[in-house]
């Protein structure tokens, strides 16, 4: 197996070539404004090293901010017209109506809401009123609205009515890309239909970045199938995340703590990532973040995506030190450490400096930073620690101590002891965990279902199935699939043995 | 004294509400967000005081009933509160004068100003909880003895029920949570109508407003990145029982609620010390190291330490970091009728009832 993983940050584009399971390369480009000419620069960079050398790469996994970026800048948006199957239910709150009034003005192209939607048992609700999914697709033509997101109540449960509206939108607009919210999957109409909608204003900037990113690859001389990395720590086909974007919204962090994983062998830890500005502490569990499991606000748009659960502080190695008193970060000198910082002949004391005085770190010139003695070393470290310390702490979920993998570029300022720590594990490439954690992604299916009437085991079982056929359906080879969460609940007041029941699996990409 | 709430009130309402509902109640998000979409078009709602009342004045109480769950993808209406007032209305042949909360806590303490928007009926600033419950049958007007019916019943899709006459409110609650099913277990109710004497001897009075005085005390802290929690505190005669952080959630359903316990592990200068939760959909008994130590009807609110926001039963999960409060409950539930209705034994939990409130 030998992939190339890619990951676009803030300051750099990294790139790794993992051959075998090992790290062979690993370089940095910094990140361009295009995004694809720093990952064109990258893998350049990576050929000249000659560890391609015109061998087969399996794949290229790449994570980007694209998409997550478009949103929150509101820019190469597409419109779009919303269809929401569930009248006469929900009339009051009608698609975009907790949008951010700006980013709803971009991108609400009109909205229908017609009959339609199932009962939480799978009942119907209301019977599809086709008729009126066709006029309405009739003035979607009209209005020249070719993204269509589709909703309808508990879709989840059963697509049907989604699926039925699909073939009758595209029968009148044949060129039409439809989102259905089904495919985005888990129980709340309305953050379900904020990502669809999400998915849905993507569209056109998911075509396009998807065909940058496919030139770049082919430009560098490579022949590799396309991986986009998700939130989630696993990858989906060009294909699949070209379809749906939204997925691929925060996959940095991600990325990070499944490369902190794989270069550590450890699969249940903690990770801190210490980036230039920020410290993002998660735990790892079966070799993947711990989700969160709550609302997730994107572009101020509230959403149920699968994202990690991560707590940042200010810390990192370009945090602003202050000797009296003593003071780390949260302000930092970010991507100017090399022009600001006190070693590379700037005017701000950075917690890098403090490293390069301590002898921790050859950069710079050690002599601009001479004044800075031992004693005052270590005070600065031991506040970095404590505020390491302090994070970790509110992270972790049980009582002990857990091992810790410390990654990023300001790794050195994560100590070898800390009270709650078994051990600090410091890894070889930790400072390009990011894109190791691309390059080893694997692709996962997900199932989030109410089931009525069913043991707890059959339920259980009926969602793994599920799950299985999704992820195979996403690129997976199924005899690798392995489960890493299963989660029941019981439903308050409804009738029978009604319990929902997500199940997620991970399996490796399929050979193709 | 009648006053217009302003949508910085209803914001507040929203929070208040939700800490208010210990645990229970569902998220007053969407029923927030209605009233939102309710002020743009124009639309107003006014809070009056029970004292305002005539004694012969009628009262309509609105509550949602139903699965919270239900709730996230058949979204609340406001349109349909409304025709669950204008429903009870025919039935009596007479028209409201006010409307009010049944439940404060969570969802249904918006409810009632949903459907008071399109009726330009007042709501009187009082429920029958001060909180939330699981049941008909845990509400001040009950444990007065109260009549229990009628109660109207509608669905988004044009049903419309009505249940004429019960004996008491368990059967209210039994009949009435039929038809909830019925409807795909979610239903809009105007439950049993009461005169303005019966809701100034019965009611308990000032909670809309204590709900947005805290809401507004946690939004402010918020603002000012202080301590929420203190700042609940500081406008509540409330009592800080524990801080730590979730360590595990056992749920279970049984005769159609979500029961359970949830554990923690104490941070600051709680560590060392455990803590334990049980729940039948609202927070029931918290227990430290093993010993009950605040019980229901005191008001067990479980809130996230950072923004003092409510940690509901369903959602609340391993690792979140929360503080947990006591706020003294109506004294109205502290009688022996009223500990028949609500105390720890109405729950199933074989413990006499002693409050963190009594010295």
């Amino acid at each position: 197996m030998r992939r190339i993983g890619i990951d676009v940050g803030g300051t750099n584009t990294d790139a790794v070539l993992i051959e075998e399971g090992k790290v062979v390369r690993a370089v940095k480009a910094p990140t361009s404004e295009d995004v694809t000419t720093g990952i064109l620069d990258s893998l350049k960079s990576l050929g000249s090293t000659g560890v391609l050398g015109g061998k087969k790469i399996d794949g290229v996994m790449i994570g980007t901010t694209h998409f997550i970026n478009a949103v929150v800048q509101r820019r190469s948006l597409t419109r779009v017209a919303a269809l929401r199957l569930g009248m006469p239910a929900s009339a009051s709150l009608p698609p975009f109506c907790d949008w951010p009034e700006d980013l709803a003005a971009l991108v609400r192209g009109g909205v229908w809401m017609v009959e339609g939607g199932h009962e939480y048992d799978g009942r119907l609700f209301m019977p599809l009123d086709e008729a009126a999914v066709t006029k309405a697709a009739g003035e979607m033509k009209a209005a020249g609205l070719k993204s269509v997101g589709i909703s309808a109540i508990f879709s989840p449960l059963d697509p049907g009515h989604e699926r039925r509206a699909a073939e009758l939108v595209a029968k009148v607009i044949p060129d039409a890309v439809i989102t259905c919210s089904s495919d985005l999957g888990r129980i709340g109409l309305l953050e379900r239909e904020n990502a669809a909608l999400l998915n849905a204003a993507l569209a056109d900037l998911a075509r396009d970045t998807i065909a940058a990113f496919e030139k770049a690859i082919a430009d560098s001389g490579i022949a590799a199938p396309l991986f986009i990395t998700q939130n989630d720590g696993t990858v989906a086909e060009a294909a699949q995340a070209r379809r749906l974007p939204v997925y691929s919204f925060a996959s940095g962090a991600t990325n990070s703590m499944r490369g902190a994983a794989y270069l550590s062998g450890l699969s249940d830890a903690m990770v801190i990532d210490v980036g230039g500005t920020t410290t993002d502490v998660g735990q790892l569990k079966h070799g993947f973040p711990r989700e969160a499991n709550s609302v997730v606000k994107v572009g101020g748009v509230r959403t149920l995506f699968r994202m990690p659960d991560l707590l940042s502080i200010g810390l990192g190695g370009g945090s602003h030190v202050e000797l009296d008193p003593l003071k780390v970060g949260p302000l930092s000198v970010g991507y100017r450490l090399l022009r600001e910082g006190l070693a590379f002949g700037g005017k701000q004391l950075t917690t890098t400096d403090i490293a390069i005085a301590a002898g921790l770190l050859e950069l710079g010139d050690r002599k601009k930073v001479a004044h800075l003695d031992a004693a005052t070393c270590e005070t600065v470290f031991a506040e970095a620690a404590r505020l390491a310390e302090e994070a970790i702490d509110r992270m972790k979920t049980e009582a002990g101590d857990v091992p810790l993998i410390a990654v990023g570029g300001g790794a050195f300022l994560i100590p070898e002891k800390l009270p709650g720590v078994s051990k600090v594990i410091h890894v070889q490439h930790g400072d390009c965990a990011n894109a190791v954690g691309a390059a080893i992604a694997q692709v996962s299916g997900e199932c989030d279902q109410i089931f009525k009437d069913l043991s707890r085991a059959e339920a259980l079982s009926a969602a793994q199935g599920i799950a299985n056929d999704r992820a195979v359906a996403a690129g997976a080879n199924r005899a690798s699939l392995a489960t890493i969460e299963s989660e029941d609940m019981p439903l308050a007041y409804l009738p029978g043995n009604s319990v929902r029941v997500r199940v997620r699996v991970v399996g490796d990409v399929a050979a193709t | 004294m009648k006053r217009e709430l302003s949508l910085d009130d209803i914001e507040s309402l929203a929070v208040g509400a939700w800490i208010l509902g210990t645990g229970g109640g569902g998220n007053p998000y969407l029923p927030l967000l209605n009233m939102r979409l309710l002020y743009k078009e124009g639309h107003r709602v006014h809070l009056i005081d029970s004292n305002d009342l005539a004694d012969d004045a009628l009262v309509g109480t609105v509550a949602g009933m139903g699965a919270p769950l239900i709730g996230q993808e058949r979204l609340t209406d406001s349109l349909t509160l409304a025709r669950a007032v204008t429903l009870m209305e025919r039935h009596l042949g007479r028209k409201f004068d006010a409307l009010m909360s049944m439940e404060i806590g969570g969802s249904n303490g918006i409810r009632p100003f949903m459907a008071a928007a399109h009726l330009d009926l007042p709501v009187v600033d009082s429920d029958t909880m001060g909180r939330a419950y699981p049941e008909l049958q845990m509400t001040s007007v009950a444990v007065g003895d109260l009549t229990g019916y009628p109660l109207s019943l509608v669905d988004v899709r044009g049903f419309e029920s009505v249940v004429h006459k019960v004996p008491t409110w368990k059967w209210a609650e039994r009949v009435g949570r039929k038809i909830v099913t019925e409807y795909g277990s979610t239903a809009a109710t105007c439950q049993p109508p009461r005169t303005g004497a019966e809701v100034k001897q019965w009611g308990i009075h000032g909670t809309t407003t204590k709900a947005i005085a805290i809401g507004t005390a946690v939004r402010e802290a918020q603002r000012r990145h202080s301590d929420p929690v203190a700042a609940i505190l500081s406008v509540e005669p409330g009592k800080l029982i524990y801080k730590g952080k979730v360590i595990d959630v056992a749920r279970r359903a049984t005769e159609g609620f979500l029961r359970g316990v949830v554990r923690f592990d104490g941070l600051d200068e709680y560590r060392g010390s455990a803590f334990a939760i049980n729940f039948q959909n609202e927070w029931i008994v918290g227990s430290r190291d093993d010993e009950p130590v605040v019980m229901t009807p005191d008001l067990i609110c479980v809130l996230d330490s950072v923004t003092g926001e409510a940690v509901g039963s369903e959602t609340i999960r391993y690792g979140q970091r929360v503080t947990v409060l006591a706020l003294p409950p109506t004294k109205i539930f502290l009688t022996p009728k009223g500990l028949q209705h609500v105390g720890p034994r109405a729950f199933g939990y074989d413990l006499d009832f002693r409050s963190v409130f009594s010295a």
